[in-house]
């Protein structure tokens, strides 16, 4: 069957370039009309930058020409809008940004450039990056590719639902609290977190910095290794980038996971759990067991019920700390209308900022207030710790923890956004790796009534390689990440 | 204890966000929600634990003092809502 160029995978494409088959320019013109043809249905762009991709995707060209080429080469990619992009604007989806163009890009979109990767726009998102379903960027929705009437997750929607309808060979997005394991769950692509500090979070715009990590969304396993690969690896422009020599995570991907230790933490099936997705994960972990791996199915990390609350404490926290930037004065919207210096900067953060984003700062303020700091904040860091702690523990005996991604399938448009503690309870299963800087990757293992469930493994701290070779062996195994949504 | 509307009142101010009555009322509301959640906090003992700001434990971090060339100027003032000359300006901050 002669498959489109824009449903090839990245590895496919990469073979095609390599072979002079077809050229850069050819794939993205591809990606060019694929988007001109959904993207009125599916929004997943802020932007699409089809100059720029032409004359990126020209010199990768020449650069393959003359034995150059190196993974990212060629290869249309989406990058949420909040990662900088120089001379291209950075708006996070939110008003307050929405004409910043910035002086500087990315570490991340550095290293993609200097590989001749080709960049076809900006991903849509919740406005900077606070929310679980995409609905909060101040600019418009992103629809999922599955059923236009549902939610692409969030906060990287725009990344995940462009990889799945074909606008993006793949996607870089960021993940605080599931931000990209969510959405890829949802959209039915495979989506993840690395560890805390392999990729330089230098360029990308701050919501809560001890939590924030970049990292791939993809159609296919091997694709993320070599996405992550491309972006990973210290950075002295971001001090809490870890200090280790770059690794090749595409190697070992097919090694299998004969005598692997996997945990199932009972706490993760959560009381309201769609019972689909219970089933499939239960599956999935079935086949990892067919493959050689044993399984232990009675762990317990009974820590996990704080995880929620911790994360809604330390990340506003954070937030409303990295927000107070925004003043009107350097950069980003600015109110003149009302006389004082005082008034200005409070009107500018009013008109400046959507719901969601005023919510978290509050939220933050108040946690971080005199009289509160202990009973919130404190009380907040020293949970993270006992939530750690048991991770360790954990990691001592299994190599891998398997659990659902996210307890529903992706829900309807509106159907959380009146109930704001409703809509952080589908992060439930995916914010503890991110209090505990672990990696996760999210991959699809099933449908429940016609919509992707995902399956989500995580490791232990720097076990990036180990979680992309245990999803590697899940999917080879299996026929889900074939699946495309038909539009 | 329910959140009061003065308290969200003096943590807009602190936050430095101006706020419409209405606005006011469904902060209130939807944040003492979310801080009733929190409460079940308390029933874990953490008496002795230390707090994690950071799940790395990279230390300072230190580097070489070289000279760089820093950004462009015209590419940072292009930004700039309000510029005179190579200057951002602000209003005054001491009437």
């Amino acid at each position: 069957m002669q498959n489109e160029l824009y449903e090839l995978t990245i590895k496919e494409a990469r073979a095609l370039l390599d072979a002079r088959e077809v050229s850069s320019v050819e794939i993205t013109k591809a990606f060019i009309d694929r988007i001109d043809a959904v993207e009125p249905r599916v929004q997943a762009f802020v932007k699409v930058t089809p100059e720029v991709a032409i004359d990126q995707a020209k010199n990768a060209d020449l650069a393959i020409s003359q034995g150059r080429a190196s993974l990212m080469t060629g290869i249309p990619l989406q990058i949420k809008d909040n990662m900088c992009t120089k001379g291209i604007t950075t708006t996070c989806s939110s008003r307050m940004l929405r004409d910043f163009v910035p002086p500087y890009s990315a570490t991340v979109v550095d290293r993609l450039e200097s590989e001749h990767a080709v960049v076809m726009g900006k991903g849509n998102m919740d406005e900077f990056a606070m929310g679980s379903s995409t609905e909060n960027s101040a600019f418009h929705s992103t629809y999922n590719p599955w059923d236009l009437e549902r939610v692409p997750g969030g906060s990287s929607g725009g990344p995940a639902a462009a990889v799945s309808a074909g606008e993006s060979m793949g996607a870089l997005g960021s993940d605080t609290g599931g931000s990209i394991r969510q959405p890829a769950a949802f959209c039915g692509v495979v989506g993840m977190k690395p560890t805390y500090g392999l990729v330089s979070r230098y360029g990308l715009v701050a919501f809560a910095s001890s939590l924030d990590q970049i990292g791939p969304i993809t159609r296919e396993v091997t694709d993320s290794a070599m996405l992550l690969t491309a972006i990973s690896g210290h950075d002295p422009k971001d001090s809490t980038s870890i200090p280790v020599p770059k690794q090749d995570f595409t190697k070992g991907l097919g090694s299998g996971i004969k005598g692997m230790k996997i945990g199932v933490p009972k706490e993760y099936f959560v009381d309201g759990i769609d019972s689909e997705v219970d089933k499939a994960t239960r599956k999935a972990i079935e086949v990892l067991q067919s493959l050689g791996a044993s399984v232990d199915w009675e762990v317990s990390l009974p820590s996990t019920t704080y995880a929620l609350a911790v994360y809604y404490i330390i990340a506003p926290s954070e937030c409303s700390a990295n927000l107070a930037r925004y003043d009107g004065v350097k950069y980003g919207y600015s109110d003149h209308s009302s006389g004082s210096m005082w008034s200005e900067l409070e009107n500018t953060r009013q008109q400046g900022f959507g719901p969601e984003v005023k919510r978290r700062i509050m939220l933050g303020t108040y946690s971080l207030s005199a009289g509160y700091y202990d009973a919130y904040y404190l009380k907040a860091l020293k949970v993270r710790t006992l939530i750690s702690e048991e991770f360790s523990e954990a990691f001592k005996k299994y190599d891998v923890l398997v659990t659902p991604t996210s307890p529903t399938p992706a829900f309807k448009m509106q159907e959380k956004t009146a109930n704001p503690l409703q809509m952080y309870l589908s992060d439930v299963l995916t914010i503890p790796v991110n209090i505990a800087g672990l990696p996760g990757i999210s991959v699809q293992c099933g449908l429940s009534r016609g919509l992707p469930v995902g399956l989500q493994i995580i490791g232990p701290q720097m076990g990036d390689a180990t979680i992309l070779q245990v999803a590697y062996a899940y999917e080879q195994a299996t026929e889900w990440h074939k699946l495309r949504p038909e539009i | 204890m329910a959140l009061t509307s003065d308290e969200v009142r003096h943590v807009a101010l602190l936050a430095r966000l101006a706020m419409k009555p209405e606005e006011l009322e469904s902060y209130r509301s939807q944040l003492d929600d979310i801080l009733r959640y929190f409460q079940m906090l308390e029933t874990i003992q953490t008496d002795g634990v230390p707090p994690t700001n950071q799940s790395v434990t990279n230390h300072t971090v230190m580097r070489e003092d070289k000279v760089e060339p820093g950004l462009d100027k015209e590419d940072v003032l292009a930004n700039a809502p309000r510029r005179e000359g190579d200057y951002f300006r602000i209003k005054a901050v001491l009437e």
